[in-house]
């Protein structure tokens, strides 16, 4: 078995171009810029496009308009850059396009600073444009998860007609680890809803805008439909010894990987903990944290921020069990004993860790 | 009548009838006198002239032309506000081969879009964008626009346009003129049956050129808005030649220089599945675990100033381990600390998946400065190793719980004529007092994490420098 | 013979194409079409040279048509 050792944002370029990516449109942004700098290496070695625009404005248009053509295509920036194509996002959403967009997230609000957060959770997982949209957000842990995602992302992004964001963290963007690469390497194939500039797609339209009320509400109930097929198609999370966990930590990305260290401390304590991480945050796997609410299992909720998926694990919830929040924002990451202390205080009864 | 020819009629670029307003549609929405129908039948008849409706693409604005296709039976795209010109671009280079038609108002192209619209065509990309500037917004009713004249009256300038409050008219035409990549820029007006004439000619270059793949052309029309301008079709008329005319001046202000040849525009040639792998995988780590048995994780941290090698001595580790059959992570500091200044990268190496890849306690540290051993030599774990640079390093470590070795890095490295290798020296120091990864794997591996191929034998040579070192000092 | 054949329900009388005629063939009408606008009429046949003018300016996409002798 050979592997490559590469960083998250590597990988993010890499998977791309396994998934069939032919498009990238990006501008430069910390910590994401080194997956434009990647892309513009290896798009054009392998025959395919990559162009850096003057504006995170333009890039989602230009996302827009090579994905009205047809093709796959993507970009990716941090949480500044992604406010600013939240309107772009949005008409791709009305005009029902695939695309795939990755978030490297990093301390806001405004400018923040370039260290990483989980706080752009609310804008990528709820929205940020306007109107009754959704994205589908994987939120890989690794760099191996990284690649596959991304690659995996342009399938789902063709098949549902849909925006797919890959929704990450300055730690696995920066983060060396082995990645191992294999085939196949996947195409978009023709669209038949896809403007190609020849007779046989020459009545196609790309629009997001309707006629009339009639026509809004039938657009606007597709659009929930499709959402609700998604959500019973794409649900994807991993539970690590949760099955007779007392107390299971819920963190994506960063906090998981910290997580996963803490229960194994716990675990050699004696204490009966496990992670559960979503693997996509759109669709939520509220069923699966519903089942852990049904048998009382305390949950304490790790992100870096101060309490985003929180909200949807207490949705998920309803009030079966304990929930906590354990919330660090401006760059800082909690250290595996901070957790384990966490998770300690937790079990002997006290509230908000 | 079966004597005549029709000589001018319905061009059949537009649909039948124009389903996508209403069932048997045959007008268009626009108010009467627009001056919107008159430039997309110009558009429609080139097209059709050129016989390129099948590869056309026309993009509709946002503003009294969003419905443009209603009427246009082509490929259609709407754009958001200002975006024309960027989904143009998305479409260019997915498509070789459309013809693109943008179009937009003054408030879509010289507003809100300005900075894409200056782009695309400082970029030159190969598309024809018409500019309709009634220097009004059309559709939400009659406000300013960024090319209203200096005391026109709008809903949003009621008293008249004012140079101090409200800045004075943007000349789009000569902004885009003055870029050296567009190949043809000229101003046109639809206020005389003459200039109507001279329009469509406009027109059909902008198209002529996209077909020969010259370049970006961008033709400006100055067009009546009697709704909004409160007059009748023919008062507007008469408007735009005695008000708009005198302030955007009429004319070819760019054309394409028919003795230069057409350059050659790029085509992508994607590579096969096979390549594809190929390239990718190339650099990859063949990885041989070594013990059947789990061994124990092993973390680092290694410490020093920008500029010493410290994130690649890390990547160096990393890669020693991974060829040992071991899962690795290695995380720096990174950001405005990794731009001068000081640097750390954490390495963790373990049988089982890694958990968080911050090195909080490490078992080794590595440090190339003196301000590394200060800020790390407190976390090491009990037991563990501190290995310094003593080239650079002068105090020792105060802890007395852990194995301390120096060796002069920088001095060995500065003697093998490669200062930037201290780092090699370091690492392998680090391995051969701690035994970890054997000595042969990192000759192995340096080739493959070392990015000037030419100092390859010098950092090979380092590496035995080191071990003779720790031997003559019986370190080892 | 040239004339200029009006389909009346898609000319909404603005005109344009009764000022730009060099030959005065065209006027609006009294009488109001199916949207209520009044529209354009052709006159004075024996003057319309078929030069297309009227349709050029005009707006609409299939409000005038202009026919022209054919050339033996």
């Amino acid at each position: 078995m050979a592997y490559r050792l590469m960083k998250g944002n590597e990988a993010a370029v890499i998977g791309a171009l396994l998934g069939g990516c032919t498009h990238f449109f990006g501008y430069p942004i910390t910590p994401a810029s080194e997956i434009a700098q990647g892309a513009a290496y290896w798009f054009p070695l392998s025959g395919r496009m990559f162009m850096q625009s003057e504006s995170e404005v333009s890039v989602i248009n230009m996302v827009y308009g090579a994905a009205s053509a047809g093709a796959r295509a993507m970009t990716a920036s941090s949480g500044p850059g992604i406010a600013l194509m939240s309107e772009g996002i949005s008409y791709l959403a009305g005009a029902r396009l695939p695309a795939v967009i990755i978030d490297m997230q990093r301390s806001g609000p405004g400018l923040g600073n370039i260290w990483p957060e989980q706080s752009d959770y609310n804008m990528v997982v709820k929205g940020g444009g306007h109107g009754d949209y959704r994205n589908i957000v994987f939120t890989p842990y690794s760099g191996q998860e990284m690649l596959e995602m991304t690659r995996d992302a342009f399938e789902i992004a063709d098949t549902y007609r849909m925006t797919v964001f890959i929704l990450s963290d300055a730690y696995i963007g920066q983060m060396m680890e082995q990645v191992s690469i294999d085939g196949p390497v996947f195409h978009g194939k023709r669209k038949d809803w896809a403007v190609y500039g020849d007779a046989q797609s020459r009545n196609n339209l790309i629009t997001s805008i309707h006629m009339n009320t009639h026509l809004q509400k039938e657009h606007n109930d597709l659009l929930q439909s499709v959402y609700k097929q998604v959500s019973a198609d794409l649900v994807d999370y991993e539970t690590i010894d949760t099955d007779d966990a007392d107390i299971v930590m819920v963190a994506y990305g960063i906090c998981a990987r910290i997580g996963l260290s803490a229960i194994r401390v716990l675990r050699e304590q004696g204490v009966k903990a496990g992670l559960f991480r979503p693997k996509t945050v759109w669709p939520f796997p509220a069923c699966a944290i519903g089942d852990l609410a049904a048998r009382k299992t305390k949950l304490l909720v790790v992100e870096l921020s101060s309490g985003m998926m929180a909200d949807d694990v207490e949705l998920a919830v309803k009030g079966r069990t304990e929930v906590a929040r354990f919330g660090m924002v401006g760059g800082v990451t909690p250290k595996v004993e901070e957790l384990v202390q966490a998770v300690t205080d937790m079990i002997r009864g006290g509230r908000d860790a | 009548m079966p004597d005549t020819n029709e000589k001018f009629g319905r061009s059949s670029v537009f649909y039948d009838t124009f389903e996508r307003r209403g069932a048997e549609e045959k007008s268009t929405h626009y108010c009467p006198g627009c001056g919107h129908g008159t430039v997309q039948k110009m558009i429609a008849a080139a097209i059709e002239e050129f016989g390129i409706q099948d590869r056309t693409i026309f993009l509709s604005p946002v503003g009294c032309s969003v419905f443009a296709y209603y009427y246009f039976d082509t490929g259609n795209i709407q754009c958001s506000h200002g975006r024309s010109p960027a989904v143009a671009t998305g479409v260019r280079r997915t498509l070789r081969d459309a013809v693109i038609i943008g179009y937009q108002g003054d408030g879509d192209l010289a507003g809100i879009g300005l900075a894409e619209i200056i782009h695309a065509a400082s970029r030159g990309e190969n598309y024809s964008v018409f500019f309709i500037n009634n220097a009004i917004y059309g559709m939400t009713g009659g406000q300013m626009a960024p090319t209203t004249l200096l005391g026109q009256r709008t809903l949003t300038s009621p008293n008249g346009r004012d140079q101090f409050n409200d800045g004075r008219p943007i000349g789009m035409a000569e902004l885009i003129s003055v870029l050296p990549a567009p190949v043809y820029v000229e101003r046109c007006s639809l206020s005389t049956p003459k200039q109507v004439l001279k329009t469509r000619l406009a027109v059909r270059k902008a198209l002529r050129y996209q077909i020969e793949r010259k370049g970006f052309s961008f033709v400006e029309i100055l067009s009546p808005c009697p709704t909004n301008w409160g007059m009748t079709p023919i008062q507007a008329r008469t408007w735009v030649t005695e008000h708009l005319e005198t302030v955007f001046k009429l004319g070819r202000l760019k054309d394409y220089d028919e003795d230069v040849p057409v350059p050659a525009d790029p085509v992508l040639h994607p590579i096969d599945d096979q390549q594809m792998l190929t390239l990718l995988t190339a650099g990859g780590i063949p990885t041989v675990k070594t013990s059947v048995e789990k061994r124990p994780s092993r973390s680092f941290k290694i410490g020093g100033f920008g500029g010493q090698g410290v994130l690649s001595a890390g990547e160096l580790m990393a890669a020693c381990a991974l060829s040992e059959g071991y899962r690795v992570s290695w995380l720096p500091s990174y950001g405005p600390e990794m731009r001068g200044g000081s640097a750390n990268a954490s390495v963790i190496c373990s049988d089982d998946p890694i958990g968080s890849p911050v090195v909080d306690t490490p078992d080794v540290l590595l440090a190339m400065n003196g301000p590394a051993l200060d800020a790390f030599e407190h976390t090491v774990a009990p037991g563990g190793v501190i290995l310094v640079n003593s080239s650079v390093v002068n105090q020792k470590t105060r802890r007395t719980d852990v194995s301390y070795y120096a060796v002069p890095a920088t001095e060995m490295a500065k003697e093998a004529q490669l200062i930037s290798a201290a780092n090699v020296v370091m690492v392998s120091a680090c391995l051969a007092v701690t035994g970890f990864l054997s000595i042969q794997t990192l000759r192995e591996s340096i080739p493959r994490v070392l990015r000037k191929k030419a100092f390859l034998e010098r950092n090979l040579g380092l590496v035995d420098a080191t071990i003779t070192y720790l031997q003559q000092q019986e370190i080892i | 013979m040239n004339y200029v054949e009006v389909h009346c329900d898609e000319c909404k009388g603005c005109a344009v194409c009764v000022s730009s005629c060099p030959h005065g063939c065209l006027e609006i009408g009294d009488s109001l079409n199916a949207k209520g606008y009044p529209y354009v009429r052709f006159i004075k046949q024996m003057r319309c040279s078929a030069c297309g003018l009227c349709f050029t300016v005009c707006p609409e996409p299939a409000a005038l048509s202009v026919y022209t002798s054919k050339e033996e």
